[in-house]
């Protein structure tokens, strides 16, 4: 067997539980990513995609009525002025060029909140591949306006009815359509999850978030942040900001999840603040909700993007190793923080990171400089949290 | 004799024929049906069974086993539970458990492989659990002697099936198709991946995934299987009859018939 490069572990977590049928299509991945990294032709055209057509670099955004309210200088990373609006389109474009690279055409995707499908699709019209997403039947309801995008986009949009018929069952169902149709197809895994070598790719593909900022924060402020947050469902905005900070070990890491209606309720998407045992869920071993017969349970969340069981197994080791700390932000006060956002900035966040909002403008803190991954905008979200709001 | 050795000894008895190797999913529609079920399939003419374990995430199946295991949740099967079926089914043939991962983690490897020897399971297949994976719990079976099975799929490469040849134990579970499971119309051609597996062990091979008919068991055992493994068919049967024991028992009759 090959002797693997990638990080296939993090601490005890990562590996890879899957089907026999998918581990050649995972070594293959894997040498294909080593050798895209060293290819200055893959690298000039991802970073021309990323520059040109996404619009990299994002702004550094210092966010004056913020800050009054938290009480210190708040700086947001505007992910969501990217092209279709969050973080996802940074990993969607890279796999996808690799799937070029890899000579498959037909590409897998999951979606949760459905910016990772509408990126996906994105990249696919962009490049002229196939697009087949899947995304749970609830999602659809919850996310239409993303819904349509995917189809005007050429996107074929499958309805995933198991389960909760939310992100962790639009996973699975993307994973098995892998299993049947990995000879050629690509598989583009939304967030930092699902076997090796995909947790350290998405990582890999997301960090210019964290490079940028970290450049933008020493060359505004003349220092690091304090703290830097980020929301964490599966984890990529939160790995790709987190990660070109790990060195600094007086900068503060705050992963921020969904307490849905309370960690103490049991519906929430918590499991890196919730503890317990860990767990194999999509392919890694990682904090994951599940009961004592290690049935996965269903997650809860008014955000689609964080509303999933797991973990990326990254952060299950930055926790336990220290480097980062989790906490967890419930339905009621994200949505207040979507609101407040959008009354003091003009900026109408999505959903995800309005959990790392309500927590940094809420909770007390001695930090005197705070980052924030703003993760997407919120348009997906109106017709839900008006909604909910009762308007 | 060790649950790897009662195994050997099932494929050994076959004389000249392919073993019969029905799938059941423990505790569907519940666990007490599921035991008449698997009487049903031992009566039917099976040399091995396979009984499944529920699981909430079952990545390697298709619609009608990840429903099955859904129904049997619902109905408040337990891994304890499948082991009394498998503890009474032992009695008549050897069982093969077939489980998710995660089902022996939560337990711990140690004490998942000690219940299932306790309980008088021969084997073990974890289908997410690939040989990178596999060592601890693969050792803890074969200290307990249950014989850890292991799988190969049409895309391995070589280099992979002779490393997952070497260290089989009990038989080969050779995957028919890439895919998930579940029935399918075409005939396949077995014998390629047949002949690919052989190469690498001299243990027995079972194919499945996809058969589904009398008539594509038996192509499978002209193939050169050495055990035809059937799963959705006879679970699909389970959800649709009235008296699913007897419905089963009459499927398996059918498929042990057309491999004699």
């Amino acid at each position: 067997m090959t002797v693997p490069q990638l990080d296939h572990r993090f601490g005890p977590y990562g590996g890879q539980y899957v089907p026999e049928t998918l581990m050649p299509a995972l070594a293959e991945l894997e040498a294909a990513w080593i050798s895209a990294q060293s290819d200055d032709q893959f690298q000039a055209e991802l970073g021309r995609l990323l520059r040109d057509y996404a619009g990299r670099p994002t702004p550094l955004y210092l966010a004056g009525r913020l800050s009054e309210v938290a009480g210190r200088p708040v700086y947001l990373k505007r992910e969501d002025l990217l092209h279709t609006g969050a973080h996802k389109i940074n990993n969607a474009l890279g796999q996808a060029l690799l799937a070029v690279r890899m000579g498959k055409r037909r590409i897998i995707a999951e979606t949760g909140a459905g910016q990772h499908g509408v990126a996906s699709a994105t990249a696919c019209a962009l490049l002229g591949l196939e697009c087949v997403v899947y995304m749970g039947a609830e999602d659809i309801r919850r996310q239409a306006p993303n819904v349509q995008r995917m189809g005007l986009l050429g996107a074929t949009v499958v309805p995933v009815e198991a389960g909760a018929k939310t992100l962790k069952e639009a996973v699975s169902e993307a994973i098995r359509d892998w299993v049947a149709s990995v000879e050629d197809s690509h598989y583009i895994i939304g967030s930092a999850v699902g076997p090796a070598p995909y947790p350290a790719i998405v990582r890999d593909l997301q960090r210019c978030i964290g490079d940028e900022a970290r450049e933008q924060i020493l060359e505004r402020e003349g220092r690091l942040p304090r703290r830097v947050i980020a929301c964490v469902g599966g984890g990529s905005n939160a790995i790709g900001m987190f990660i070109p900070f790990a060195p600094d070990q007086e900068v503060e890491l705050v992963g921020v999840e969904a307490a849905g209606e309370g960690i103490e309720s049991g519906r929430h998407g918590a499991p890196l603040t919730a503890g317990g045992r860990p767990g194999v869920l999509h392919g890694s071993l990682s904090a994951l909700l599940q009961d004592d017969q290690g049935q996965i349970a269903e997650a809860h969340s008014v955000s689609a993007g964080l509303d999933y069981p797991g973990s990326g197994p990254e952060h299950a080791w930055l926790r336990d190793s220290g480097r980062a700390t989790y906490v967890a932000v419930t339905d009621q006060d994200a949505l207040a923080a979507f609101e407040q956002t959008a009354q003091l900035e003009g900026i109408i966040p999505a959903l995800e990171p309005a959990h790392a909002l309500h927590y940094v403008l809420n909770v007390p803190s001695d930090s005197d400089l705070d980052l924030i991954c703003l993760s997407g905008r919120g348009d997906k979200d109106l017709a839900e949290v008006l909604g909910l709001l009762g308007r | 004799m060790t649950g790897a050795e009662r195994i050997a000894a099932a494929f050994e008895q076959r004389e000249g024929r392919a073993a019969l190797m029905p799938y059941l999913m423990g505790g569907y529609p519940d666990l007490a049906t599921s035991l008449d079920i698997a009487i049903g399939y031992a009566e039917g003419g099976a040399d091995l069974i396979e009984l499944g374990v529920p699981f909430s995430d079952p990545l390697a199946d298709g619609p009608v086993i990840q429903s099955a295991g859904t129904a049997a949740l619902a109905a408040g099967a337990t891994l304890d539970g499948v082991l009394e079926v498998a503890t009474k089914v032992a009695e008549q043939v050897p069982v093969v458990l077939m489980c998710y991962s995660n089902a022996v983690l939560a337990r711990g490897t140690e004490q998942f492989v000690a219940d299932l020897a306790a309980a008088g399971v021969s084997g073990l297949i974890v289908p997410d659990l690939p040989l990178e994976e596999a060592e601890s719990t693969s050792d803890a079976c074969a200290q307990a002697g249950l014989a850890f099975v292991p799988l190969a799929a049409p895309t391995s490469t070589d280099e992979r099936l002779a490393v997952i040849g070497a260290a089989v134990q009990g038989f080969l579970y050779t995957v028919a198709v890439a895919g998930t499971t579940g029935e399918r119309g075409e005939q396949s051609s077995y014998g390629e991946i047949i002949a690919r597996v052989r190469e690498h062990t001299s243990a027995p091979v079972a194919l499945g995934f996809g058969i589904s008919t009398p008539e594509q068991a038996s192509a499978a055992a002209d193939a050169g299987a050495d055990g035809v493994i059937v799963g959705s068919r006879l679970v699909r049967e389970v959800g649709e009859q009235e008296d699913p024991a007897s419905a089963c028992r009459a499927l398996v009759e059918q498929f042990a018939r057309a491999l004699r």
